[in-house]
């Protein structure tokens, strides 16, 4: 899910995540109805977002934050010990606290926990936010190992380039509309710029 | 000798403001929420001890047990149905609750049993002592009340850190939204933390009803003694808040043993020189 600042991707997925009630329509997941599921009963539903911003909770330790992920965890391959085998620095901090830690091993963190609960489709917010470059690589370069375990991703992110090489189906979002889906292969560039920036098609010269 | 005394009995004082302060700050420290009726149920789970002594005639220790958890059931429900609706509003809203709260309490208690002063006959326990030299004597139930403090101050200390729904309250308190997301019901986690606080407080009523008489307008001067208690040893700390308590009950018996009507006064006056020097408590809180 791409899309300029304020095109409402994070309150597409915080809606999703059950933080927000949509004003109309429905939310369905494997096409039952869970529109009206309060965010925490989602969890178990299989839906877990890694937030915004990480979100980790300062008074717990790292091992506590992990932990905590697994309050309405379903059955599943992810564990502690799982999750220190991905992220192997983990396993030597996980006593102390996680505000010393950088960004990107704040977001590991935060990924982490979201995976303790074992999750069908994982929202990722802003994955990219405040972090430097190589580290977002890193990040990215885990996702498809995540794929692979069967899990579904709804990546929401500001940084096309980036999104649209790790994604199967891309959506553009403005102003709280889709205006172009695709798989990223078949969409040109110049389609998901006027789509970004919300130019018509004639104003960028009937590309695409 | 006889500021040794003084400072025993401060100190065994200072473990009753600490178990009357402890649900004070547990629901500030996770909910944000103050309660402005928490001398108030501490007053009504004295008189519930009371009929309970009188109607069943056991002994004061045995009501407390029946008190305590039947508190704790009243606490997770007007969280959930009274405070939780004035939380999903604004802090001030609550603030008006539980003031309105206070005010129905004490009046209900009023219109029902009088304003009469009552006191809860601790039978022998109330003149049992334990001499320690010609001097010196330590009653014991001073001393049971201040045992009862530590061991409520320490299981509530491990059941946060240790526990998982400890952790879930700390999570709660830390973030009520990133809790959610993991999966924390927090308006249980909160009804929990309620639940709590009202069960130690009904401790601290009983408590309380045994040391000195009560009436039904004796909750908000009680009040003030939880919030110093508080202050003085740091918001949302635990142990500050032992500390807090064991200070001003310390200031309140030296004050008064300069002069019989200075206690109170001595521990209004060392609040305000915690509150003027060191605002954030002596012990910073941990919990928030």
């Amino acid at each position: 899910m791409i899309g300029a600042n304020g095109a409402g991707k994070s309150t597409l997925l915080r809606t999703v995540a059950g933080l927000h009630r949509p004003v109309a329509g429905t939310i369905q997941l494997d096409g039952s109805d869970i529109t009206h599921l309060p965010a925490h009963r989602r969890v178990a539903a299989g839906i877990v977002m890694v937030p915004e911003g990480r979100r980790l909770f300062p008074s717990l330790s790292l091992e506590e934050n992990l932990k905590l992920g697994s309050t309405r965890s379903r059955s599943g391959a992810w564990d502690l010990d799982r999750v220190y085998q991905l992220f192997p620095w983990m396993a030597e901090r996980r006593g102390g606290p996680t505000v010393h830690l950088s960004g990107g091993e704040q977001q590991a963190v935060a990924i982490g926990r979201a995976l303790m609960a074992n999750p069908r489709i994982l929202l990722l917010d802003e994955l990219s936010l405040g972090l430097a470059p190589a580290v977002v690589q890193r990040l990215y370069d885990m996702l498809p190992a995540l794929l692979a375990t069967g899990m579904s991703i709804l990546l929401v992110e500001q940084d096309v380039t980036q999104a649209l090489r790790v994604s199967d189906w891309a959506h553009c979002l403005l102003e709280g509309r889709i205006m172009l889906s695709g798989r990223p292969r078949d969409l040109a560039l110049t389609e998901v710029e006027a789509a970004y920036f919300g130019l018509s098609k004639r104003a960028v010269g009937g590309g695409g | 000798m006889v500021w040794v005394n003084a400072i025993v009995q401060g100190i065994l004082l200072g473990g009753l403001y600490a178990l009357f302060a402890c649900g004070l700050s547990l629901m500030f420290g996770v909910m944000r929420v103050v309660n402005l009726a928490h001398g108030d149920f501490a007053v009504l789970a004295a008189y519930l001890a009371l009929a309970i002594i009188t109607g069943l005639h056991v002994p004061v220790l045995w009501s407390a047990l029946v008190v305590a958890p039947l508190f704790g059931m009243v606490g997770y429900l007007v969280q959930r149905f009274i405070i939780q609706r004035s939380l999903d509003v604004s802090p001030l809203t609550t603030l008006l609750v539980t003031f309105g709260l206070s005010i129905v309490i004490q009046n209900g208690l009023l219109e029902g049993l009088s304003a009469n002063s009552q006191s809860l006959p601790s039978g022998s326990l109330a003149s049992a002592s334990f001499q320690v030299n010609n001097q010196l004597s330590i009653g014991y139930e001073s001393v049971i009340v201040f045992a009862v403090a530590v061991v409520v101050l320490v299981c509530l200390q491990l059941f946060l850190s240790r526990a998982r729904l400890g952790r879930e309250v700390r999570a709660a308190a830390d973030d009520q939204e990133a809790a959610t997301i993991v999966g924390v019901n927090v308006r249980h986690v909160y009804g929990v933390t309620a639940a709590i606080a009202f069960a130690t407080v009904a401790l601290a009523g009983v408590a309380f009803g045994m040391y000195s008489s009560f009436n039904p307008a004796a909750g908000p001067q009680r009040l003030i003694f939880a919030f110093e208690a508080v202050v003085i040893g740091g918001v949302g700390s635990l142990w500050g808040t032992l500390a807090g308590g064991i200070i001003l009950g310390l200031a309140q018996v030296l004050g008064s043993q300069v002069d019989a009507s200075f206690g109170v006064l001595a521990g209004h006056l060392v609040f305000l020189m915690v509150l003027a020097l060191r605002p954030s408590g002596l012990i910073p809180a941990r919990l928030s």
